[in-house]
């Protein structure tokens, strides 16, 4: 034996059984999940948890941001040269669109007065760094450096210099959880940017690409097509982009086509992002036609009744 | 020599070797580094291969010493894990939770075995419990994971050995001041 048991024999009392704390704390586990995916109970124990959470995860990452603080130090001056030239020469090549950009701005101003439109981008945006992964393999998710102390809120876009990254799901005090649109339970309105045809892009899990669902097979999809946000949703703004078409699957005995995407953005690999303010609320929806449905419920009452 | 004696060397404890109670602070303290490992953020392969270090401990003192950790703070833990990775509320900590259980009822079973076999068992254990979190999961309607998501398991039982040695060398008897 390797141990001496220093156990009490059983006559002294030692608690409930083993089973029978399983079984209440498996319970218990149970109601927790239960109350957490319906209703949305403990988010407050979780910002709590979180807040206290947050200085070990800080704390972890300092070595690892010590190593690349020192690497950077020592870069080469060739890799520095390499890099500056590099930039040089997408500035230039940004130069034109750059310069004619106050022009575009004023002419698109002027035109949407014109058409009575909303300005759609409420102008805040909150450069963000990405703190970690997410290791839960059953979603897709990612948690960034700032959070309501930096005015983040639930529902806001998080985009890349490329596209959509995400969207901010929670938001604790100093850091805010993004759900990325690779996501399973994630889906964005989309439209494509050749023919304008919407669409809602769904996100498939880890390892597994994006996909439109619903789509014809007759549907004027082809791939390389670039799908853009419709913005239909009042979370995404228009016009970001979000994935392009990767493969168009019409197999005519099914009743929609397969189409799969890839995201525009570094979804997986991106390190700084951007949090993009809630575009405009939209208009409430119109309420539904009133006689027609108490109509309805009134004949459902009287065949009840009767 | 006094010294050399004094301090055991860093392999498993013999059979015939009876270690010392664990203390209470060196066990919280050794399940609060499990909670850093499990925090340092990882991405790619790196993140494929992680085992989760907090579960390992765990296992280690479910077995070792299950006067003071047991289902209850196996449970707890899993929670704080729980907020950690962003899961569902209670996910973690009905892993843990059965992982306690499983330990309870094997723990002298698995003691009897030399370390590589122990490993081979430990691994058994972890595999359940990511399965009865696959189990879990699926119900509320996630995606099934690939078949990677059984890899962190594995490499948690490869770990073992290692991190038996770890925890047992404060509590090896020669190290005791009155020898």
């Amino acid at each position: 034996m390797r141990t001496t048991p220093v156990e009490p024999p059983p006559f002294f009392h030692r608690g409930p059984s083993p089973l029978t704390r399983l079984t209440f704390f498996g319970l218990l586990s149970i109601a927790l999940m239960f109350a957490d995916t319906r209703f949305g109970y403990l988010e407050g124990i979780r910002t709590a948890v979180a807040v206290v959470l947050y200085p070990l995860q800080r704390a972890v990452q300092v070595p690892g941001e010590a190593v690349a603080y020192v690497a950077g130090y020592f870069a080469s001056k060739s890799d520095l040269e390499a890099e500056n030239a590099s930039l040089q020469a997408s500035l230039t090549a940004q130069a034109p669109a750059a310069q004619g950009y106050p022009m575009i701005v004023d002419e698109n101003k002027r035109l949407k007065a014109l058409l009575d439109v909303q300005a759609r981008y409420p102008g805040r945006a909150t450069a963000v760094g990405v703190l970690y992964t997410g290791r839960d393999p059953f979603t897709q998710k990612l948690f960034i450096d700032k959070g309501g102390d930096s005015g983040i809120k639930p529902g806001e876009a998080v985009i890349d210099e490329a596209g959509v990254v995400g969207q901010v799901t929670r938001v604790f005090p100093h850091m805010a959880e993004v759900t990325l649109v690779t996501d399973k339970d994630h889906a964005v309105p989309v439209k494509v940017e050749r023919n304008g045809v919407r669409s809602v892009l769904y996100g498939a899990g880890a390892g597994r690409s994006p996909e439109l669902r619903f789509m014809p097979p007759s549907a004027d999809l082809q791939p390389g097509d670039r799908l853009l946000t419709s913005g239909l949703d009042g979370t995404y703004p228009a016009g970001l982009a979000v994935a392009r078409v990767a493969t168009v699957d019409r197999d005519t005995g099914q009743i929609f086509a397969r189409i799969t995407c890839a995201p525009m953005a570094g979804v997986d690999r991106s390190e700084h992002l951007l949090v993009i303010g809630q575009a405009t609320a939209l208009p409430t929806r119109p309420s539904e036609p009133v006689e027609a449905d108490t109509a309805k419920k009134g004949s459902r009452r009287s065949r009840r009744g009767g | 020599m006094m010294i050399a004696r004094a301090i055991p060397r860093f392999v498993p404890a013999g059979p015939d070797e009876i270690l010392r109670p664990a203390r209470p602070w060196f066990i919280v303290v050794t399940l609060f580094f499990g909670l850093l490992l499990n925090l340092v953020p990882m991405t790619g392969l790196a993140l494929t291969f992680k085992p989760d270090f907090l579960a390992l401990v765990l296992l280690y003192w479910c077995i070792q010493e299950p006067r003071y950790v047991g289902v209850g703070a196996a449970w707890t833990t899993g929670l704080v894990m729980d907020v950690a990775d962003a899961t569902l509320f209670g996910q973690h900590a009905i892993a843990y939770a059965v992982l306690a259980y499983a330990a309870e009822y094997f723990r002298r079973r698995v003691l009897r075995f030399p370390l590589w076999q122990q490993a081979v068992q430990v691994a058994a254990l972890l595999v359940v419990c990511a399965a009865l979190v696959v189990l879990v999961r699926a119900v509320g309607g996630a995606p099934v994971p690939r078949w990677t998501y059984f890899v962190p398991p594995l490499v948690g039982a490869l770990l073992w050995p290692p991190l038996t040695v770890l925890l047992q060398w404060p509590q090896r008897p020669s190290r005791s001041p009155e020898r």
